[in-house]
Parts: structure tokens; C-alpha cells; sequence
């Protein structure tokens, strides 16, 4: 099957739609399927052969921040011609309710487009004002597939219509395989905890549990908390005692290979995330290479973890419940054992294997019958006018 | 001469409500097109999961009360008339459910010889249906949305094409079917 992808997002920033797109791509390749992707890049990052740049992004204020978009007849007309060469049998568009290379897609082609949504932004002022532009490019989206229960209702509450849920994809084996590193893991004078995520982005939840941290340390005193994610260590543990302070490791900024090995050697993963989460990878990761998780109950958390069965959950932003969930969690090794061990058959479902079957799936569901992906001759300047035939 | 300048407006007005209304057709056309496609590959995954229902149910690989329920539940899905369609489709849903009910009828087939191959199609095809029927109501919605709107419903643009109707059945699979976390295929 040729396969045509649009990332709306800068390939060489990282991001969770970035690398969901190149999994994606590469699970498609091992498959013996053409792909071909297009993302916004800029000229001097080296690209795998697979990708096509759609140009650098143009940073412009959007939605109450900055943000990084292709718009403009040049960006257009290479969309078009990217899907001309392309000659796909499906396009698949991610994120295409964003003012960016993928909505611009869903205007210039026609065929059968699959479009995955990601995060559900509250309806925001432009998309009210956007909404009889965006709803006839939308329109032509035959199949729409929402990451998360949580995220299709949010998608189904703003756009109408209707979503398959498909999980976003991780590679089990990759983090079960991990070689376990000594140094982080727990030993007779005490457990480990993970904590990977931006330092200094307050949502990431670092705060809550820097708070929860003495209480924790005073039950159990040799306790070290490895922190991996970037932002200023200083003022992360500005606010603990000056002698706990030496039980918190910050890593910095990990590969990889050192992600999947840090969560395979603690002894207990914390997520306590206030928010802005539409799916919560990071929680398959940890589950995939075998540590017990301890979550807030955000709604995209509680469907990850199996409504609590497959992970701890406390309510979010309470530090002290998350102290005492997470004292009782270390001091009961049969419990973490169980939740490693449902863990890890709970997590198949987001396998690649899984996930790349349901999502080929879709891909015949749209294809049976229908005619490939074509350019839209009915945007340009001479429909408009009524000229063209189609 | 302010005469000929309103006339002037009055023919660049119309001219615009013109393309304006020709444009908004041509989305209705599309929308058409794409129910006519998804409704097309709606009909092929349920008479998909009908033969393989069928085959399953002729194979003698169940016990002949389950394979009797099957058959006649899968005949009847496929010969039903337009109108009873939906209900025919669900009674085959309710069907596999109560039979797959027990995961051990599924270890029957999985035993059987090419049983494996069996079980990872019926289960490709319940799975596919829920997934089939979802992408055309959200096209059937979409045009209907399109379709109740004032200029649509004032210039005919929808011409004599039928007012589209969604597709409702019961289509929910068999646990033991849809359960992503403990079958071994992928």
C-alpha cells in the first residue's frame, strides 16, 4: 500500500505526535508498505530517506502561545505536488483542526484521508470564528481515529461526528529488553523512584511530588528520587529540607536507550501529572519495561492504567495521598509485583504490532473501493469561479 | 446613471451567491461520494464477518446447537431485505456473542486444523465492523448536517439524492474477540 503521512509538527523538535508519526512510518516500511512523510523541517537537519520537507515553520502567535506553523500558497502548492508525486493510496493526516500543514493537506487533496487526533484543545476564539472554513476541509476526512477515549469525547463535544479509539503505539520489546543499570537501582539501604518529564513545565507535576517527598523520606529514609527531564535543578528542590535534598539525582536531559533502562531499575514509577495529558505514553513505557506505576487520576491516566488495575492512581495534586500511596507501595513488595506483572499483559494492547494492525485496518476499511489520493483541483482559483470540472 | 451601477451590483451579487452555491453543491457531491465509499466498505466488512460466521458454522468444528445458532444467524444477515438489514446484523452480533461467550469455544476453533487462521479472521472482522459502520455515520452525519442548512434545503442543491439515514445495529464483539491484551496474535 502507498502510504502518504503529514506531520504538522517540526521534525527536528521533539515531541509525542513527532515520534508517534516515525514509529508509525518505520512499523509501516518493516511491513514492505511505501511511506512517504511530510513534515515541516528545517533545511539543515538530516533527514531519514523517508521524509519530505515541507519547508521551515513560521513561528507566529496562536492560541495564547507560540507556535510553529506552515501556512501561505508556497507551503500549499508543495503540499499539492507532494501529493501528486505521492500517488498514495491513503493519506494520513494527524492533528488537522490546527492551522498547519495538515489542514492544508485535508484541503488540497481528495480520496480516502485518515485523520488521527492527539490532544483536544478546548474550543478556542479562532476555531469559533475558523469553523465554516475548517468544516468543509474536514469534511473530506473519511475516517477519523481519536488516541484516547478522553480525547474522542472531546473531539466528538467540539466537531460532532464520531472516532475508533486507537492507542498510540509503543515498542514493548524495546523497554522490556533494557539492560537494568545498577546505580539506579534500589538496594538494602533503600528503593528508587522515576520521575522523567520537563523540570520546569508545572503540569509535568514535579512539584506535587517534591512535596510528597519528605513525608515519604521520613517513612522510608534511604529512598532516592531520579529525576530525568531538563529544566533548573535548583529551583526544583529549592523548597526541601537542605538534608533530603542530597536524595534527589537529577540526570538531565536521557537517551533513549538510558529511558527505557531507568525504568526498568526503579523500584516505582511516579507520574504526577496536573494536566494537559491526552494519552500518557510515558505510562505504557514504564509499565512495558516492568515498573509498578503510581499515577494521578487524570482521565487520560485512568484509561492508560486500566481504571486503576494495571497502576496506582491518586487523586490530582494531592501530595500527602501521594506520599501515603506511594509509602505503602515501597513497603509492599507482593503489591508491586502484582502490578508489574498485570502490567505487563496489560501493555500489548499498545504494541506496535497491535497498533499497526488496527490502523492498517482503517487504512482497508477507507481504501476498499475508493478511488487513491488525488490533488483537489476544486481549491483552486479557477473552481472557485465554477470553471472546473471534476 | 445610478440605475446602470445598480444594476451593476445586482449582477455582481448574484454573481457571487452564484459560485457561492455552486461551491456549497460540490461539497454536497463530495459528502455523497464519501457515504456511497464508506457505505460500500461497510457492506463489504459485514458480509465478510457473515462467510466467515458461515464457514465457521459448517466447518463442525463447535457443537451442532452453537453451529446451528451461527448458521442461521449468519444466513439470515445475509439474505436479509434493506429494511430489516440492521436487525438481521445485530441478531448475528448477539449470535457470536452468545456463543463465543465461553473463551473455550475459541480454543476449539484455535485447535482445529487451520483453526488459527480461522480465529484471526473472524476476529479481524468483528473487530472491523464497529470501525466500518462508525466512519459512515460520521459521514452520514456530516451530510445531514450540510443538508438541513437554509441555502441547501432553499436552492435544492441536493437534487433527488436520497436524505441520508446512519446505520444502526448492535455490533458491540465478543469479549473474547476484541480483547487486545490477551490474544497472542497480532
Amino acid at each position: 500500500m502507498r502510504i502518504g503521512v503529514v506531520c504538522p509538527y517540526s521534525w527536528d523538535v521533539p515531541g509525542g505526535v513527532q515520534f508517534h508519526v516515525r514509529d508509525l512510518a518505520e512499523h509501516l516500511i518493516r511491513l514492505g508498505h511505501e511511506v512517504s512523510v511530510l513534515a515541516p523541517s528545517d533545511d539543515e537537519t538530516p533527514l531519514p530517506p523517508y521524509v519530505v520537507s515541507a519547508g521551515r515553520a513560521v513561528p507566529v502567535p496562536y492560541n495564547g502561545s507560540v507556535a510553529r506553523l506552515n501556512f501561505g500558497f508556497l507551503s500549499a502548492a508543495r503540499v499539492r505536488r507532494w501529493v501528486h508525486e505521492g500517488d498514495f493510496d491513503v493519506l494520513h493526516i494527524h492533528e488537522p483542526a490546527t492551522p498547519s500543514l495538515a489542514l492544508l493537506a485535508c484541503w488540497a487533496a481528495q480520496g480516502p484521508i485518515v485523520a488521527t487526533f492527539h490532544t483536544s484543545n478546548p474550543r478556542s476564539r479562532a476555531m469559533i470564528a475558523a469553523y465554516p472554513i475548517l468544516q468543509p476541509a474536514l469534511e473530506k476526512i473519511s475516517a477519523r481515529i481519536a488516541v484516547s477515549e478522553y480525547a474522542r469525547r472531546t473531539l466528538v463535544e467540539h466537531l460532532g461526528g464520531d472516532a475508533v479509539t486507537i492507542p498510540n503505539g509503543v515498542d514493548v520489546r524495546f523497554f522490556a529488553d533494557a539492560e537494568p543499570k545498577q546505580e539506579w537501582q534500589g538496594g538494602p539501604e533503600g528503593h528508587t523512584i522515576g520521575f522523567i518529564g520537563r523540570i520546569d513545565e508545572p503540569r509535568k507535576g514535579l512539584p506535587v511530588l517534591m512535596k510528597a517527598l519528605p513525608a515519604i523520606l521520613e517513612a522510608a529514609p534511604g529512598t532516592r528520587l531520579l529525576v530525568a527531564g531538563r529544566g533548573d535543578e535548583q529551583e526544583a528542590v529549592a523548597d526541601l529540607p537542605r538534608a533530603m535534598r542530597e536524595n534527589v539525582e537529577f540526570l538531565g536531559m536521557v537517551s533513549d536507550e538510558d529511558k527505557a533502562r531507568l525504568l526498568r531499575s526503579v523500584d516505582l514509577y511516579v507520574a504526577p501529572n496536573t494536566g494537559g495529558e491526552s494519552f500518557g505514553i510515558i505510562l505504557v513505557e514504564a509499565m512495558s519495561a516492568g515498573a509498578p506505576v503510581l499515577a494521578s487520576d487524570l482521565d487520560a491516566f485512568e484509561q492508560v492504567l486500566d481504571g486503576g488495575e494495571a497502576g496506582e492512581l491518586f487523586p490530582v495534586g494531592r501530595a500527602e495521598e501521594l506520599a501515603a500511596a506511594a509509602v505503602r507501595l515501597l513497603a509492599d513488595p507482593g503489591r508491586r509485583a502484582g502490578l508489574r506483572e498485570r502490567g505487563t499483559r496489560y501493555v500489548r494492547r499498545f504494541d506496535w504490532s497491535t497498533v499497526g494492525a488496527d490502523i492498517l485496518a482503517v487504512y482497508e476499511t477507507v481504501t476498499d473501493g475508493a478511488a487513491s489520493v488525488a490533488p483537489d483541483e476544486r481549491t483552486g482559483l479557477r473552481a472557485r469561479l465554477g470553471l472546473a470540472r471534476d | 446613471m445610478p440605475t446602470l451601477t445598480t444594476v451593476i451590483w445586482i449582477v455582481v451579487a448574484l454573481l457571487l451567491v452564484g459560485v457561492y452555491l455552486s461551491w456549497t453543491a460540490g461539497r454536497l457531491d463530495r459528502l455523497h461520494a464519501r457515504i456511497d465509499a464508506a457505505r460500500a466498505a461497510l457492506d463489504a466488512t459485514l458480509l465478510r464477518r457473515a462467510s466467515i460466521t458461515q464457514e465457521l458454522a459448517t466447518a463442525g468444528v463447535l457443537d451442532p446447537a452453537a453451529s446451528m445458532v451461527l448458521y442461521q444467524a449468519a444466513h439470515e444477515a445475509r439474505q436479509a431485505e434493506e429494511e430489516h438489514r440492521e436487525v438481521a446484523e445485530s441478531e448475528l452480533s448477539q449470535a457470536l456473542r452468545a456463543v463465543f461467550a465461553e473463551s473455550a469455544q475459541l480454543e476449539a476453533v484455535r485447535a482445529a486444523p487451520g483453526g488459527q487462521e480461522t480465529a484471526k479472521e473472524l476476529s479481524a472482522a468483528v473487530r472491523r465492523v464497529p470501525m466500518a459502520r462508525r466512519f459512515h455515520n460520521d459521514a452520514v452525519r456530516a451530510a445531514r448536517a450540510l443538508r438541513r442548512h437554509r441555502k441547501v434545503r432553499w436552492f435544492r442543491l441536493a437534487g433527488h439524492a436520497p436524505f441520508p439515514l446512519a446505520f444502526e445495529m448492535d455490533d458491540e464483539p465478543p469479549p473474547v474477540l476484541a480483547d487486545r491484551g490477551h490474544d497472542s496474535e497480532g
